[in-house]
């Protein structure tokens, strides 16, 4: 120990450029002892169909040409069913069965009657909240902490948030009368499924409107068992229709004639094909698309909670959160102590199982997913940055990915301006407040960003100048349906959640 | 020895009240199960300071305390015992003599404990009497009146004075965070404790509510990891007063892992001021040996 003392005071006087923390090389040993032993949530009595097929007019349906594709489980790389593929036939069916229901029943309930309806899901997605999470998991590779914790709580939430507006729209437009706008197609990602179906489907039905719904081609097992939920909540037939299937099903809902808005949550690129497809049309919109949020780190945050709250920004649901804090800003004075603590935190990061309890960190979505990180992870080598890793095992098969920074990145650096969706965080240090505005805004996102320091007026003084849709302080990732979320920029158009999430459903007169 | 400079104790390090809890929450998420939770509970047994502090303790309470230290569980003789017994100053020899032949400690507090109202002299009396009584460890609580009045220095000069007079004997220092209030008083007294001198910081007396709470123990064990950062030296800790349950011992012991990692799990650095969760602890032990819960009445009371 005085020999390492020794050895950084001498560094010091030799004029090295910067102070280095002085104990850099005293290691803190998280792996050696009392391990946690494996405890996996038990997914024996979650049924889960062979094969799935589309539910259309408040039954399911074999697709018209028949065809199937397959959904595995990204942590076993194994097979959990075969799901329908949708044609531009089937979602016509869907379309017009939605729009009979719209027609004949949803339009002409009460919002009271409608409120009914929704509450009731809500009530069954709480007593199916062990099977949906567990699911949810096996399907998509999130971890049980989150799918039971974060995902299915969340959706519930947001219908009964929801619920609760459905008989008093006209207070939340006061003086104009909202009416509905028919059928809304929607389509979900892949990273949030029963989440983001909650975040479309409630205040469409809440508002009056009709659906037609398509999970992400990895994650439909979700929807499908929410389709049986709407059946049992004795739904009329037709008001809410799923159907499977990939990009093509998608741009058959875009495109379909019949149809009144779209409401899709993905990619940037998929966002500005479609917003060319229904440019022109009567059809009204809403996309909320990729991100690269910037997460701001003043010196006089504080420190410890400023850690937790960059693991949470970044590794999050494996990195694949539109509003991650995927850009660290560092103030330069405490760059050094900060990644020196994030390192040691990354070390108990525990990556594997995601039905194990104590997993904190799943697999990988998709393979194709998994592949565009890795070739990342190699852009950011080749760029010349430092790369960083968690020294965890990681289990055999299965689509598995350490907890990554990169440090020595610059604002022109590809893992720096382009979305990852992964666990990785690019770290960037900056000097000043404007500095750190600038970097912040300079990205063609502007979906989520965050701000730590303990100093209040800093926050709103830099919040204000920080484009993006959401603002976190001192803490990231929240979500709570009263919010409004959106983008700005080539984040997206419109917001979801809150009072302002019931206008893209809306005529108002 | 220590070339490291002393923080401006002025200076607060800001802690976000909020973030701490989640942490909290976040870790007591974790599921200890089969080995894992067998292996805990008997290190947790492992680091208990098993401890008698009222006004009305006698020879013959201490001498059965000690007997249960050293035998917690007389049918399952292979199980670890407690780390040390805690006593009030006048105790220390009652116990020394009933713990002769173990490796079982004896801690005494002292410094005019619990209020430390008393001066200097007084305390540093005090400390010396429990050491020539044979006291290993002494408890020693600080001057919380002066540290919440910003008298650090004064805080500081006793921790050390007390330090000196404890000589071989290990210190652990006493910060009674149920008055300190703020998480930021926390982290500033434990930092404080630890450049005077401390070899362990301490939550309570117990005899101040809220005593021990795991935030608390989280935003020290994060002083504790910045101090060895920057020093080299490892501090121990000890939660003290209201951990009564098993479960809430490896809550703590997690935190302790996930903060610090595995060199702190061991009674030279990690302890728990209990006396109650002794038991419980002996009771989760044995339905885990045997797959069924005892009566309360087969585990004794002292």
């Amino acid at each position: 120990m005085s020999e390492t003392k020794e050895k950084t005071s001498a560094d010091a006087t030799n004029g090295s450029p910067k102070p280095t923390s002085p104990n850099a090389d005293l290691k803190l040993d998280f792996a050696s002892f009392w391990e946690y032993s494996s405890a996996p949530e038990s997914s024996d009595f979650v049924e889960i169909n062979e094969k799935y097929n589309h539910f259309i007019n408040g039954e399911f349906v074999e697709p018209e040409k028949g065809r199937y594709m397959k959904s595995i489980n990204p942590a076993s790389e194994e097979i959990l069913t075969e799901f329908a593929e949708g044609t531009s036939e089937d979602v016509d069916k869907a379309v017009q069965a939605a729009r009979k229901a719209y027609n004949k029943t949803w339009s002409k309930l009460s919002g009271r009657e409608r409120g009914k309806y929704l509450y009731r899901i809500a009530r069954m997605i709480q007593e199916r909240s062990r099977e949906l999470a567990i699911t949810e998991t096996m399907d998509g590779g999130k971890p049980i902490r989150e799918s039971r914790d974060v995902d299915v709580p969340l959706a519930a939430a947001h219908f009964f948030y929801y619920a609760g507006w459905a008989d008093k729209l006209e207070y939340a437009f006061p003086g104009r009368k909202p009416e509905p706008l028919g059928v809304c197609g929607q389509i979900i990602p892949w990273n949030f499924p029963l989440l983001m179906l909650a975040w479309k489907i409630a205040p469409a039905l809440a508002t009056g409107n009709t659906v037609v719904l398509k999970p992400a081609e990895t994650t439909p097992i979700t929807a499908l068992k929410f389709a049986e939920i709407c059946s049992d909540a004795g739904l009329p037939d037709g008001v809410v229709n799923i159907v499977t299937g990939a990009g093509q099903t998608g741009s058959a809902i875009v495109n379909h004639q019949g149809v009144d808005k779209i409401a899709f949550t993905g990619s940037t690129e998929v966002g500005k094909i479609i917003q060319k497809s229904l440019a022109g049309t009567y059809k009204k919109y809403t996309l909320e698309l990729g991100g690269k949020g910037p997460n701001i780190v003043f010196e006089d945050a504080p420190i410890d909670q400023t850690v937790e709250g960059i693991i949470n920004a970044i590794f999050f649901n494996q990195g694949h959160v539109c509003c991650a804090g995927s850009r660290l800003l560092i103030q330069e004075g405490i760059s050094e102590r900060l990644i020196q603590k994030l390192k040691d935190r990354m070390e108990t990061l525990i990556v594997g199982d995601p039905l194990d309890k104590n997993t904190d960190i799943g697999a990988i979505n998709s393979k194709a997913q998994f592949e565009k990180i890795n070739e990342y992870l190699e852009i950011g080598v080749n760029e010349g940055a430092e790369i960083y890793q968690s020294k965890c095992d990681l289990p055999e098969n299965g689509y598995f990915c350490r907890p990554t920074i990169f440090t020595g990145v610059g604002q022109s650096n590809r893992i720096v301006r382009e979305e990852i969706f992964g666990p990785v965080l690019t770290i960037q240090t900056f000097r000043t407040p404007d500095e750190a505005i600038e970097k912040a805004n300079n990205t063609p996102y502007g979906l989520a960003s965050g701000i730590w320091t303990d100093k209040g007026s800093k926050i709103f003084k830099v919040g204000q100048k920080v484009r993006s849709g959401v603002m976190w302080s001192n803490t990231y990732n929240k979500f709570d349906p009263t919010s409004p979320f959106g983008g700005y920029k080539e984040s997206g158009i419109g917001r979801e959640g809150g009072l302002h999430g019931l206008y893209p459903y809306v005529k108002l007169n | 020895m220590n070339k490291v400079s002393l923080p401006d104790f002025n200076q607060t390090i800001p802690i976000d009240q909020i973030g701490v809890e989640e942490r909290v929450a976040r870790l007591n998420s974790r599921s200890i199960k089969k080995e894992s939770k067998v292996q805990g509970l008997k290190l947790a047994l492992s680091m208990i300071d098993l401890t008698t502090l009222e006004g009305k303790d006698s020879e013959g309470k201490v001498i059965q305390l000690c007997s249960k230290a050293k035998k917690p569980y007389a049918p399952m003789p292979d199980l670890p015992t407690v780390a040390a017994v805690c006593v009030y100053p006048n105790m220390v020899s009652t116990a020394k003599k009933a713990l002769n032949g173990s490796n079982i400690n004896v801690a005494s507090v002292a410094t005019a404990f619990p209020s430390g109202m008393a001066k200097l002299q007084v305390k540093l009396d005090d400390t010396k009497f429990a050491v020539e009584q044979g006291a290993d460890e002494v408890d020693m609580v600080i001057s919380r009146g002066e540290f919440l009045k910003g008298n650090f220095s004064f805080v500081f000069d006793e921790i050390a004075a007390v330090k000196e007079a404890c000589g071989d004997a290990h210190l652990k220092v006493i910060l009674e965070t149920g008055e300190l209030e703020t998480y930021e008083n926390v982290r500033k007294a434990s930092d404080i404790a630890m450049h005077a001198g401390a070899d362990f910081i301490k939550t309570s007396t117990g005899k101040v509510s809220p005593a021990a709470t795991q935030p608390v123990t989280l935003v020290m064990l994060e002083a504790i990891r910045d101090f060895y950062r920057e020093t080299g030296k490892m501090i121990g800790m000890k939660p003290a007063g209201g951990i009564r349950k098993a479960k809430q011992a490896l809550q703590y012991l997690v935190l302790v892992k996930e903060t610090l990692g595995a060199d702190w799990l061991t009674p030279d650095y990690f302890r728990f001021g209990a006396s109650s969760l002794a038991n419980d602890l002996l009771m989760q032990i044995v339905k885990q040996e045997t797959g069924v819960y005892q009566s309360s009445n087969y585990f004794s009371n002292d």
